[in-house]
């Protein structure tokens, strides 16, 4: 079982006077008009456009959530900026820099979707490989390979070749390889993919103690549950095209959609006087499920349910639209288009 | 004034530079090299060469009075012909097969260049074919001193040549394997060797054949493929004919001058490339 311990996390940055003049007036992320074209087909080769006139805003210090539907261009997107594939379009830059700057470079951290290493290496071999591409002493390079295959749970396995690692443990190193260099920005395609439950609990973890310690979090995920309970702004991606980008509760709408309400006991008499406030009824044995579309409806109806009709109260729940109620929507609407 | 003051620091600068990048080419060529030997194909061939060099002495013995020639050209034969095969197919697999296998997407994000990891890919092959040789070499001294025949040192002057020649297939494998997958990659890189091997013939070409556009053809391949029978002395050296150190020296600069071509295009191609 694996324990994450509060770490000081000192970020692996140039000289700090010079990050902090130029922190307030620069983004982690900053994107304008992104595109990319690739061709498809194997004889008559077309050009397809996998994503079209990104504009993106991350702010420093915040966890980023990039979200879409499979071939919507999220790892198009992370491609492109970690300079992987070139743009066709626009402009990006990462921490004020341009894409590909050696300095901005040694600052970030990066989990490719599906991570594949060196099979001869081991996890120990493959960190300190990285940690000599970073430039880090011998010292740092041990100390922050033992740390960091302790946080992702790979201690054990640490002096074993890649080839003989499962998905879950090959997932696990790629992150704890994505923080060698104490990152300023780490860029997480599908962090959770591959995982166990027990495992998305602990990364959620470690991108909470990241964010905790000041490192910007982007993450691309198909695990809206996840987005949702780590994300602080969002973007929808579809197509290629941004749906929507925003803070979770810009985006989603935090009204209440319905009052779900369970009660025992509910006689015809008493459901014949609150007919007129609910929207739904469903009887399951003695229980039934009660549907108010809102909360004047309940609190009218509320009184004859608590009030000696012979009703007892199980229940009530207060019904709001989720990220994923949200983006099958945007989905949805963006297919119809 | 000034400037002589500000410049120092530059120069300085520069120079931290240049050794900051030249410890990265460095680590891919350890790992490189680490990723090499660690392959269970390298093992088999170097030991196939090894068994091929001593069942020379099954063939020199039945060899009336030419047992240590033959030794001597099997062994050299065999040191070339697996250099050549180790050099094309595992060559060939660092660039394309990181690409297929995308284990470079881990990597490039580092605060690394394209060409930092191509020129530290190349040496670290170079560094694995060096010790190949050298394995292959100790095992065809310690045959002829098994014979009794006294130390050759000319042998070194052939075996030289070909690793400069086994150098010089690696850089043609790499250029291929930046722009095509690894198979296609073998194919051509097999190509050129066995085309500039024989390029001499294919400029006599130009006389025998009547036709317009196969002499260009032979004509361009000749001029831009390598000429691999330079580094070939195999023969010469068996035959105890002299291999003048002129001939190494300028072997020696023809392959670092083909080298050095083939790694700028290497790289140049391989900055452009998009990663699929």
């Amino acid at each position: 079982m694996l324990t994450f311990l509060p770490s000081e996390h000192k970020h692996n940055r140039p000289a700090a006077s010079a990050v902090e003049a130029n922190r307030n007036d620069v983004r982690a992320v900053e994107t304008r008009g992104l595109a990319k074209d690739y061709l498809a087909g194997s004889f008559l080769q077309r050009k397809k456009r996998a994503l079209d006139a990104l504009d993106l805003e991350v702010d420093e210090g915040e966890i980023f959530g990039l979200i879409g539907p499979n071939g919507a261009g999220k790892t198009t997107t992370l491609k492109l900026l970690m300079g992987l594939v070139f743009p066709s379009g626009g402009e990006a830059r990462i921490l004020g820099r341009p894409l590909g700057d050696p300095e901005m470079k040694q600052q970030i951290g990066y989990l490719p979707e599906q991570p594949y290493f060196y099979e001869y290496l081991t996890g120990r071999e493959l960190m300190n490989y990285f940690g000599q591409l970073f430039g880090l002493s011998r010292e740092e390079r041990d100390a922050r390979s033992r740390e960091l295959l302790e946080k992702v749970g790979m201690t054990e396995a640490a002096d074993v070749p890649l080839r003989k690692y499962s998905k879950g443990m090959t997932q696990r190193l790629g992150i704890a390889q994505a923080l060698v260099n104490r990152p300023r920005l780490v860029f997480l395609d599908e962090p959770m993919s591959g995982l166990d439950p027990l495992g998305r609990r602990e990364i959620s973890l470690l991108i909470r103690e990241l964010r905790e310690s000041g490192v910007t979090v982007f993450f691309c995920s198909h695990i809206l549950s996840d987005v949702e309970q780590l994300c602080d702004r969002v973007a929808i991606l579809n197509r290629g095209k941004l749906v929507q980008a925003g803070r979770l509760s810009e985006i989603i709408d935090v009204s209440l959609r319905a009052v779900e309400v369970v009660v025992e006991g509910l006689s015809p008499d008493l459901e014949s006087r609150i007919a007129g406030s609910f929207r739904e009824l469903r009887r399951q044995g003695p229980r039934s499920h009660l549907s108010f579309p809102d909360m004047p409806s309940f609190e009218k109806a509320l009184p004859l349910l608590i009030g000696g009709g012979g009703a007892r109260l199980v229940s009530v729940n207060p019904v709001k639209e989720t990220l994923e109620d949200h983006f099958f929507r945007e989905v949805k609407a963006g297919a119809r288009e | 004034m000034n400037a002589v003051a500000e410049s120092r620091p530059i120069a300085t600068g520069s120079r931290v530079e240049v050794a900051r990048a030249l410890r990265k080419i460095g680590y891919v060529a350890l790992n490189t090299y680490r990723e090499t030997v660690r392959d269970k194909v390298l093992y088999n061939l170097v030991l196939f060469a090894l068994l091929m060099i001593g069942s020379s002495y099954v063939l020199g013995a039945i060899s009336v009075y030419q047992e240590i020639k033959v030794i001597k050209d099997l062994g050299l034969a065999a040191i070339s012909a697996f250099g050549i095969v180790i050099a094309i197919f595992i060559g060939i697999g660092l660039v394309s097969k990181e690409m297929e296998k995308r284990t470079l997407y881990s990597v490039l994000p580092k605060p690394i260049s394209r060409s930092q990891f191509l020129l530290g890919k190349y040496l670290g092959l170079c560094l694995t074919l060096l010790v190949n040789v050298a394995v292959m070499t100790v095992g065809l001294y310690a045959l002829l001193f098994l014979m009794r025949h006294p130390f050759d040192p000319a042998l070194l002057k052939a075996i030289f040549l070909i690793y400069l020649e086994l150098a010089l297939l690696v850089a043609v494998a790499i250029l291929f394997s930046t722009f095509t997958s690894s198979i296609l990659a073998a194919l051509f890189a097999g190509f050129v060797y066995v085309t500039g091997y024989f390029s001499s013939d294919l400029k006599n070409l130009e006389g025998v054949v009547d036709s317009a556009f196969l002499p260009q053809l032979t004509r361009v391949l000749y001029y831009v493929l390598p000429n691999f029978k330079n580094f070939d002395v195999k023969a010469a050296v068996v035959a105890g004919d002299p291999v003048p150190l002129s001939q190494l020296s300028w072997a020696t600069a023809y392959a670092a001058i083909y080298v050095a071509l083939l790694l700028v295009a290497s790289c140049w191609i391989f900055r452009q490339r998009n990663l699929k």
